[in-house]
């Protein structure tokens, strides 16, 4: 064992003596050892150290404090530190209370549930505000901002166009695929045909595209208007008498209301024509015959369905993102956090909604 | 280390975003044991100085040697035993959101010195915070739930965290109440004497340079066109250094540090 410090006993006193240097490199064996030495009188002898930190200092003036012990051979520099260090021993909180185990259970059950209702409430005024902003806009039609909206479409639309349109032309091979190898074992791949064209038509299209929009463009809003929330961007708009709104929730919302109609569509048919290339090179279904069968299987209905589902899950998701994006307050931290509830609540809101839709839609009796 | 020689020593130091040049052949040394104040225009560079003497920014030519040691080019592994001997505090306390301030305070100590026990982390800890002047509940607080002049306390307690010889400052006392600020340059001045450091500290704030700094460095056309004490630069002919000390903010700050001075 090295021995950091010399101990010698004189007439019923123990002298520590330091040697070298006391500093937090040797604290962690020095604070083990001090602590074991039995003796009522201390005196530590600091004439054999060359350098001494705070963490030494306070090593030394722990000995002082606790033990009594007296102080030889410091230099002045080394008296300062220790004098310092000693000025700074306060009691001090470092770590909080841990709360009971139920408490903490109950608490954040709690919490959870005032927030829970707190958004579906907010969410409902949110609503509200919104229409009455658009209310605004009709009775007085110059406020419109044209350019707000043409670009959001370019940024909800344009420019998701490509990403959409890969996954979907990918969703429909892989259903054509998975239905191709199940189907087969009945003897019924020729039925294939209407598994991709139904579930392209009906459902996959439209939240494969609420998905991919709620995590682009959902997720964007809620950053832009966080971010514009945090720079007091927002406060700077009411205070010159623009409504936020006007300016940036309603184009937002109305470019995704107008356009995942079309996404959706588009999404479709890109899902239908995956599935008819697949037919094509895997099941030797020419395309005309594949077309044919399509224009057969998919009622009209379906796509009334895609056409109604797409607008009001566009709605959802920009609402989502503008409320959590207008939400933010305090910290950058806050943005991120914002922006991920808007897209899980976005995506969660239009997975519910589709369900409610499905049953509606067998009720009325459309097949 | 003898008192003459120094401690930071840049030379031709030269610094370029895109084709926007912001420092170019700037020389300037940093004296154990002496605050040096560094001022200059905004977008002179004071940040990006600072920035490459740390390490955080590549400069595009020139030397930096700090603690005597070349800065530029070294390996992770042996720069890590040059950082620890400094602190930095940056402007908004860049303090760690999901930790308290004295798990804030302990990370650089885990990170250099493991196995230290718990206790004496939390010893540790409780007297850094106490050093920088935080009440005793501060300890176990988010950054969050602090106040900008709390934040900027606890962020010098971290870069105190390793006891280092130099301690380099971004704008300490930007953002805070004229007795939060003076409190803070108090704060530096006495830690400074305590403990010895060598301080460089960037600031816009003519009371700190009156009241702390043993010389100030002037930046402007990229590159430090004077380093001396108040006096000494108040004796130089340059535009900008005229109307900074001598514009009516600077004849201020230098009425209030004659009264002190008189006082004292």
């Amino acid at each position: 064992m090295s021995v950091d410090f010399s101990q010698t006993d004189e007439d019923g006193s123990c002298v520590l003596r330091f040697e070298g240097s006391l500093t937090m490199l040797r604290a962690r064996r020095l604070g083990e050892e001090l602590a074991a030495i039995r003796a009522d009188r201390i005196v530590v002898d600091l004439s054999g150290v060359e350098r001494m930190d705070t963490v030494g200092a306070w090593l030394v003036h722990k000995l002082e404090r606790d033990r009594g012990a007296t102080v030889t051979g410091a230099t002045e520099e080394q008296k300062t530190l220790i004098e310092h260090v000693a000025k700074a021993d306060k009691p001090m909180t470092v770590r909080r209370e841990p709360e009971p185990l139920v408490y903490q259970f109950v608490g954040q059950v709690g919490a959870a549930s005032t927030m829970a209702f707190s958004t579906l409430f907010g969410l409902l005024g949110f609503f509200g505000s919104l229409c009455i902003s658009i209310a605004h806009i009709f009775r007085n039609p110059r406020r419109f901002r044209f350019n707000a909206v043409v670009r959001q479409f370019d940024a909800v639309g344009v420019h998701s166009l490509g990403i959409i349109g890969l996954m979907s032309f990918l969703v429909g091979i892989v259903i054509a695929q998975q239905g191709a190898v199940q189907l087969r074992q009945f003897g019924a791949e020729v039925y294939t045909v209407n598994l991709i064209g139904r579930a392209a038509m009906r459902e996959l299209g439209v939240l494969m595209t609420a998905i991919m929009v709620a995590g682009r463009s959902g997720s964007a809003f809620a950053a832009e208007l966080g971010s514009m929330k945090l720079n007091e961007e927002v406060d700077a708009m009411r205070v010159i008498g623009i409504s936020p709104m006007e300016a940036l929730v309603f184009p937002r919302v109305l470019a995704t209301v107008l356009l995942m109609p079309l996404l959706g569509f588009y999404a479709a048919i890109l899902a239908t024509v995956g599935g008819g290339i697949f037919s094509w090179v895997s099941l030797d279904m020419p395309p005309i015959t594949y077309i044919q069968r399509i224009r057969d299987v998919i009622p009209m209905t379906d796509l009334w369905q895609t056409l109604i589902k797409a607008p009001t899950f566009g709605m959802i998701i920009a609402m989502a993102g503008c409320f959590q994006g207008l939400q933010v307050e305090g910290d950058a931290e806050e943005v991120g956090r914002r922006t991920t509830t808007a897209v899980v609540q976005g995506i969660f809101l239009v997975i519910v909604l589709d369900a409610f839709f499905a049953v509606f839609f067998t009720q009325i009796g459309w097949p | 280390m003898s008192e003459r020689e120094p401690i930071i020593q840049v030379r031709g130091l030269k610094n370029a975003f895109g084709n926007q040049l912001v420092h170019e052949d700037l020389d300037l040394d940093v004296r154990a044991g002496e605050i040096l104040g560094v001022v200059g225009g905004s977008g002179t560079g004071k940040s990006v100085l600072m920035r490459s003497i740390i390490g955080l920014q590549t400069p595009a030519g020139g030397d930096i040697t700090v603690f005597g040691e070349e800065m530029i080019g070294r390996d992770e592994e042996h720069a890590k035993h040059i950082r620890r001997r400094w602190g930095v505090l940056f402007q908004g306390a860049a303090l760690f959101s999901t930790l308290t301030v004295a798990e804030n305070v302990q990370v650089p100590i885990r990170e250099y010195y493991r196995g230290l026990t718990d206790d004496l982390l939390d010893e540790i800890a409780a007297y850094k915070i106490s050093m920088s002047g935080l009440a005793a509940d501060a300890g176990s607080k988010y950054p969050a739930e602090l106040s900008g002049g709390m934040k900027k306390r606890a962020g010098i307690a971290r870069a105190l965290a390793l006891d280092p010889e130099l301690l380099f400052l971004d704008e300490p006392t930007a953002g805070l109440d004229p007795i939060g600020a003076a409190g803070f340059d108090q704060l530096i001045g006495e830690l400074q004497e305590a403990l010895g450091l060598t301080v460089f500290l960037i600031t816009h704030d003519l009371d700190t340079l009156y009241a702390i700094c043993d010389r100030v460095a002037v930046i402007a056309d990229r590159k430090v066109i004077a380093v001396g004490t108040i006096p000494e630069l108040l004796a130089l002919d340059h535009p900008w250094i005229q109307e900074y000390f001598k514009g009516p903010r600077g004849r201020a700050a230098a009425a209030i540090s004659e009264r002190e001075k008189a006082g004292a």
